[in-house]
C-alpha cells in the first residue's frame, strides 16, 4: 500500500534518512522505532509532503506521492498526527474534528454564506460525525473545550479524532502515547487495533513507548541516524543484537 | 431572552432615523461601513493571520469604482452598483493576495501598506476618470424611481447592506470555509494535513476581504457624497486595524463593537485633531497590554461568569 524506496534526505548537511526503503501491506499495523534524532518523523514529513527528499520514491497504492501538494497527499486518504501536537489551540474540541473533515464536506464559500438548506444539514451530519468520533477517543466532553487548554494527552487524542475525521486509509500516527498513563496506553493500543480490524485501516505508528510497539505492531522497523538496522516481527527485532546496542549502547562504549 | 433582545434591537435601529437628529443617523452609517470593513478586514488577518495595513486602498477602489458607476450609468440601480463595486474591489484583492502568499507577517504588512499608497496615486494620475486631487461629488444612489438623497435614505441603504454582509460573514465563520481559515491560523501544517489548500485559502482570504470592503467603500461614497484620494491615506487603514484589535481578532461580533468604539471616539475626539494618533496609539497599547482578545473575548468571559 505505501512503499518507500531508497529515500534519502538531509538538513544543511545533516543526515536525515539515507537509503531508506519500506512497505506496508494493507491491513498492517507497522511501526518504526529507533532513538531520538533516528528520522522516524522525517519520515512522516515527506510522506506527508511537508519535507521534499533529495533521493528516492514514494508510493501511495501505485501513485508517486512526492509530486503532489500536502493538502493534495491528505485528500488520497493519508491522515496523520504530529509528535509535538499541532492541535489547532485556540478553537474547540469540537471545531478541530471539524476540519479534519474538511476534504469530506461540499458546501464552499457562496453555498456557506447564503447558508442553504443544503450546507446546515451537512453541517448537522458533520457534526454528528465529530462527536461521534471525539466519543470514540473519550473526549466528547470536551466537545466544547479550547483544545490548548486540554492536557497533552487528550490533545494527542484529539489529533486521532482530527485524523480520522477525514476517513483515511492510512493512519500515520507520531508517537500516540507520548504523555499517557499506562491505563491510557492501553485503551489506546485497543483503539488502534480495532481501526485496523472494524474498518481495515493501514497504521504506521512511530513510538517509543516499547509495550504499544510490541503490543500492536505486526512489523517493526529500527532506524538509528537514519538507516535501518533492523526490521521485523516484534519478537525478532527484541532479540537483534544490533537493536539492543543502538538502544543500550555498546558494552565497549 | 436573547431573541426579546435582538428584536428590540432590531426595532431600535429600523426607527432610528425617527428617534435621532439627522447627525446621528449619518454617524450610524459610518459605523456600519466602518463595521463592514472591520469583518473583511478581520476575515483576513483575524481569521487567517494575514495583517493588512493597506485596507484603505481597497475601500478606496470601492468608493471610486461606486462613484464612477454612478456618474456614467445613473440608471444603475444601487444594489447593482455595489455589488460591481465588491467585485472590482475583489479582482484588485486577488491580484494583490497572490503575490503576497509567499509573505509572512511584517514583510505581508509593508506589502500592503505599499498598495495603500499605489492605490492613492493610481487615483491621482487617473485624473481623467477621478477628477485627482479635486475629488467627485457622488450623485444620490438609485434605487428604481427612488433617489437616496436624505440621511435617512441612504441609513436604510446603508442598514440592508450591512445587514446582508453580516448574515454572510456569520454563515461563513460557521461553516467549512470559515474553519478552514481558523485552521490556517492555528496551524498551517496541521491544515495542510486535514486537506485544506494553503493558497488558495489564503487568496480566497484577501478576495473576500477586499470584497467586503469595497461594498463598504461604494457605501461609503454614497453616505458621504464627496471623495477624494486625501480621505484614503495610509491613517484609515491603520483606523481599520484599530477597530479589529479593539474590537477582537477572529469575532464578527467583535468587528461591529471595535468598528462603532473607534467611529465614535474619531468623533467625539475631533476637536482634538492634533493629539489623535497619540489617543489612538495609547488606546491600541491599552487595548493589547489589559485586552488582548479584544472586547469581544472581555464580554464573552463576562457573559460566562453570569451564568
Amino acid at each position: 500500500m505505501l512503499g518507500v524506496e531508497d529515500l534519502s534526505i538531509s538538513f544543511g548537511g545533516l543526515t536525515a534518512l539515507s537509503g531508506l526503503s519500506f512497505e506496508v501491506a494493507e491491513r498492517e499495523i507497522f511501526a518504526l522505532i529507533g532513538p531520538n534524532g533516528a528520522g522516524k518523523s522525517t519520515v512522516f514529513n515527506v510522506v506527508t509532503g511537508l519535507s521534499r527528499p533529495s533521493a528516492g520514491r514514494v508510493r501511495f497504492r501505485g501513485e508517486d506521492l512526492l509530486v503532489l501538494a500536502p493538502h493534495r497527499i491528505a485528500r488520497r486518504g493519508i491522515a496523520r498526527t504530529f509528535q509535538n501536537t499541532e492541535v489547532f489551540r485556540q478553537l474547540t474540541a469540537l471545531d478541530n474534528v471539524l476540519i479534519g473533515r474538511h476534504a469530506q464536506l461540499r458546501g464552499g464559500l457562496l453555498r456557506g454564506a447564503l447558508g442553504l438548506p443544503f450546507v446546515w444539514r451537512e453541517e448537522a451530519a458533520a457534526r454528528a460525525a465529530a462527536r461521534a468520533l471525539l466519543d470514540r477517543v473519550g473526549l466528547v466532553g470536551a466537545a466544547g473545550v479550547e483544545a490548548g487548554s486540554l492536557p497533552l494527552g487528550a490533545q494527542k487524542r484529539l489529533e486521532i479524532a482530527r485524523a480520522l475525521a477525514a476517513a483515511p486509509r492510512l493512519l500515520l500516527l507520531d508517537e500516540p502515547a507520548g504523555g499517557l498513563n499506562p491505563t491510557e496506553t492501553q485503551t489506546l493500543m485497543e483503539l488502534i487495533r480495532g481501526l485496523r480490524d472494524a474498518e481495515g485501516l493501514t497504521v504506521v505508528v512511530v513510538e517509543h513507548d516499547m509495550e504499544l510497539v510490541m503490543g500492536i505492531s505486526d512489523r517493526v522497523l529500527v532506524l538509528n541516524y537514519g538507516r535501518e538496522i533492523s526490521s521485523g516481527s516484534p519478537r525478532e527485532i527484541a532479540a537483534d543484537p544490533a537493536v539492543i546496542e543502538a538502544y543500550l549502547g555498546s558494552e565497549e562504549a | 431572552m436573547r431573541w426579546a433582545a435582538a428584536g428590540a434591537g432590531g426595532v431600535v435601529l429600523l426607527c432610528w432615523p425617527l428617534l435621532v437628529p439627522p447627525y446621528f443617523v449619518f454617524l450610524t452609517s459610518l459605523i456600519v461601513v466602518n463595521a463592514i470593513v472591520a469583518i473583511g478586514l478581520n476575515l483576513l488577518s483575524g481569521y487567517t493571520n494575514q495583517l493588512s495595513f493597506g485596507h484603505a486602498g481597497f475601500f478606496a477602489v470601492g468608493a471610486y469604482v461606486a462613484a464612477v458607476l454612478t456618474l456614467r450609468a445613473p440608471a444603475l440601480p444601487v444594489v447593482a452598483t455595489l455589488a460591481l463595486a465588491g467585485l472590482a474591489t475583489a479582482l484588485v484583492g486577488l491580484a494583490l493576495g497572490i503575490p503576497c502568499l509567499r509573505l509572512e507577517g511584517l514583510y505581508l504588512a509593508m506589502a500592503t501598506l505599499a498598495f495603500g499608497f499605489v492605490v492613492v496615486e493610481a487615483i491621482l494620475n487617473l485624473d481623467w476618470l477621478t477628477r485627482g486631487n479635486d475629488g467627485l461629488a457622488v450623485p444620490a444612489a438609485r434605487l428604481g424611481p427612488l433617489a437616496l438623497g436624505s440621511d435617512a435614505a441612504k441609513y436604510y441603504l446603508v442598514l440592508g447592506v450591512g445587514a446582508l454582509m453580516v448574515a454572510a460573514a456569520v454563515n461563513i465563520a460557521r461553516t467549512r470555509t470559515g474553519r478552514a481559515l481558523l485552521a490556517i491560523r492555528e496551524s498551517e501544517i496541521a491544515a495542510q494535513a486535514s486537506g485544506v489548500h494553503l493558497a488558495a485559502y489564503k487568496t480566497l482570504a484577501f478576495a473576500v476581504s477586499a470584497f467586503y470592503t469595497g461594498v463598504a467603500g461604494g457605501l461609503f461614497a454614497f453616505v458621504v457624497g464627496f471623495i477624494s484620494p486625501d480621505a484614503f491615506d495610509v491613517f484609515l487603514s491603520v483606523d481599520f486595524v484599530a477597530m479589529i484589535i479593539v474590537g477582537g481578532l477572529g469575532s464578527i461580533p467583535g468587528s461591529i463593537v471595535g468598528a462603532a468604539v473607534i467611529t465614535l471616539l474619531y468623533d467625539w475626539l475631533a476637536a482634538f485633531q492634533n493629539y489623535r494618533p497619540l489617543l489612538f496609539g495609547l488606546i491600541l497599547i491599552g487595548c493589547m497590554l489589559f485586552m488582548p482578545g479584544g472586547i469581544a473575548s472581555r464580554m464573552a468571559k463576562w457573559t460566562h461568569q453570569a451564568q
